[in-house]
């Protein structure tokens, strides 16, 4: 456990993060689909067994990949491979370590191992991305160490209304930090239950000390142009892309889409003639044991 | 009024080449099209993924518009730019630019668990020849051509190196609060075009 600063070793992770924004990240099973997420321009892929969509299908214990499938899909690839343990289980990350993933997602979307604990991400070498829902559960991730942050939508239900929900609650966040004055710092870091040294960042900067990305829900070109224009700094795509009926156009599409955001022109243009996106989920019937944005805290 | 400086922003680290710019007061702009590059005195190809800067420049028409500005005005790579603008890559079929004639491994020294800082000797920075050398899943440059100059070592590899109008690195300065390398490229290259 440590500060947060930025030594050496958070430098490199942090560099990481950098280099991937601007772009989009897209969930993978196999290193076909992984050939197929790079050549559309993805700049990484999170290799898992399952993607959130069939987690949810199919229920029982969501848990990190086999070693030997995150493997063939680094084998298959030049781009980053990251992939994803459970809430708490330091011993999933340490495998993912050991075979050399360049990012680890602490995510959400498996099930949790811990209900107290996340896992102390300052004792790994390796980059890890966490989910946050508000500011606070953000700064309590990068207190622990994460080098990059991602809104947790609701993750596998083509429906991007909770990332929309997380990212403003984070830059509503940001803002309120803003405005406060040097003696209320104190007291708002005992209230959230974070760091008061970020908070001193935050107010300092306008943001948070790591890249923030968003995820959970992204299933077509103009849900990718909304979250940057809420302040996303890339786009996680999980069931959005291998649940659609075109793949390899969507994926085209949503990378054209996120590097040109902010021109509707080419959203508009990147969106012509796709075919149906991933049918998608009611959150409100959802059964409450299978929302996975309440996993972590 | 110098010219402002172009980022390529398709994508990668490019708003941390914006702060370095913005540090010299340099007047700055973010390139996304090929008629955004018009008005720029230099251009900068950020760190990010190749992979998908080549994706990006062919489908945005960039490629032959960078191509184009590369024959009067300056281009500075790092990292992935670095990759861009190479003659040749050894473990890779990408379709490069071709503007600096150095042979490169891409992620040569390993993956993410095996990136690393160390100081990078400079010699043309005399007061302090040492950089802060942040190496990102880097590129290695294997060998260089005739009318390529190497500015900077790490070890016995030549980790920045210029021909006439491009400036490559294959590590981050935009990652350091050290301006020094943008620096050169803004006074010695791009401030000193006729165009």
């Amino acid at each position: 456990m440590q500060m947060f600063r930025i030594d050496k070793s958070h430098k490199l992770k942090i560099g990481l993060a950098e280099m991937l924004k601007g772009g989009v990240i897209m969930d993978v099973t196999t290193p076909d689909q992984a050939k197929i997420g790079e050549d559309a321009g993805a700049v990484a892929v999170m290799a898992l067994e399952r993607i959130p969509a069939d987690i949810r299908a199919q229920g029982g214990v969501a848990r990190m990949s086999n070693p030997s499938m995150i493997r063939a899909i680094m084998d298959a690839v030049t781009i980053p491979v990251m992939a994803k343990c459970r809430i708490g289980h330091f011993a999933e990350a340490q495998v993912l370590q050991a075979i050399g993933v360049d990012f680890i997602d602490e995510s959400e979307v498996l099930t949790p191992a811990d209900e107290r604990y996340h896992v102390d991400k300052w004792a790994f070498r390796v980059p890890f991305v966490c989910g946050c829902r508000d500011l606070g559960e953000a700064c309590r991730r990068i207190a622990e160490g994460a080098a990059m942050i991602r809104t947790k939508g609701e993750a596998g239900t083509g429906n991007i209304i909770e990332a929309v929900r997380h990212m403003r609650e984070v830059q509503t966040g940001i803002r309120g930090i803003k405005r406060l004055g040097p003696e209320e710092l104190i007291i708002r870091a005992k209230e959230m239950g974070v760091p008061v040294d970020q908070l001193v960042y935050i107010q300092k900067r306008g943001k948070l000390p790591v890249p923030n990305f968003a995820a959970g829900g992204v299933a077509t070109p103009a849900d990718a142009s909304l979250m940057m224009q809420l302040g996303a700094e890339s786009i996680f795509v999980g069931s959005g892309i291998f649940k659609s009926e075109d793949p390899e156009a969507r994926a085209k599409a949503i990378v054209m889409a996120t590097t040109n955001y902010d021109n509707p022109d080419i959203v508009a243009k990147a969106s012509e003639g796709l075919q149906s996106a991933m049918p998608g989920l009611e959150i409100s019937e959802i059964p409450e044991s299978q929302i996975m944005q309440d996993r972590g805290w | 009024m110098m010219k402002p400086v172009g980022v390529l922003a398709l994508q990668g680290d490019f708003a941390r080449h914006m702060d370095s710019l913005k540090r010299l007061r340099c007047p700055r702009k973010l390139i996304r099209w090929p008629e955004d590059l018009e008005t720029c005195a230099g251009l900068i190809l950020p760190g990010g993924e190749s992979t998908t800067f080549v994706n990006l420049l062919g489908k945005t028409g960039l490629k032959k518009a960078i191509c184009d500005f590369a024959e009067k005005s300056p281009v500075m790579g790092t990292c992935a730019g670095l990759i861009i603008l190479a003659g040749e890559i050894v473990n890779d079929n990408m379709e490069t630019l071709g503007l600096i004639d150095i042979r490169v491994e891409r992620n040569a020294y390993g993956r993410q668990v095996d990136s690393f800082t160390d100081t990078v000797h400079v010699p043309m920075f005399e007061d302090k020849p040492v950089f802060e050398g942040v190496f990102i899943r880097a590129p290695r440059i294997h060998a260089y051509g005739g009318d390529v100059m190497s500015l900077g070592r790490h070890g016995q590899d030549v980790v920045m190196a210029r021909n006439r109008r491009i400036l490559v690195c294959t590590f981050h300065p935009e990652l350091t609060s050290d301006t020094r390398v943008h620096r050169y490229f803004v006074e010695e290259m791009a401030g000193k075009t006729d165009s």
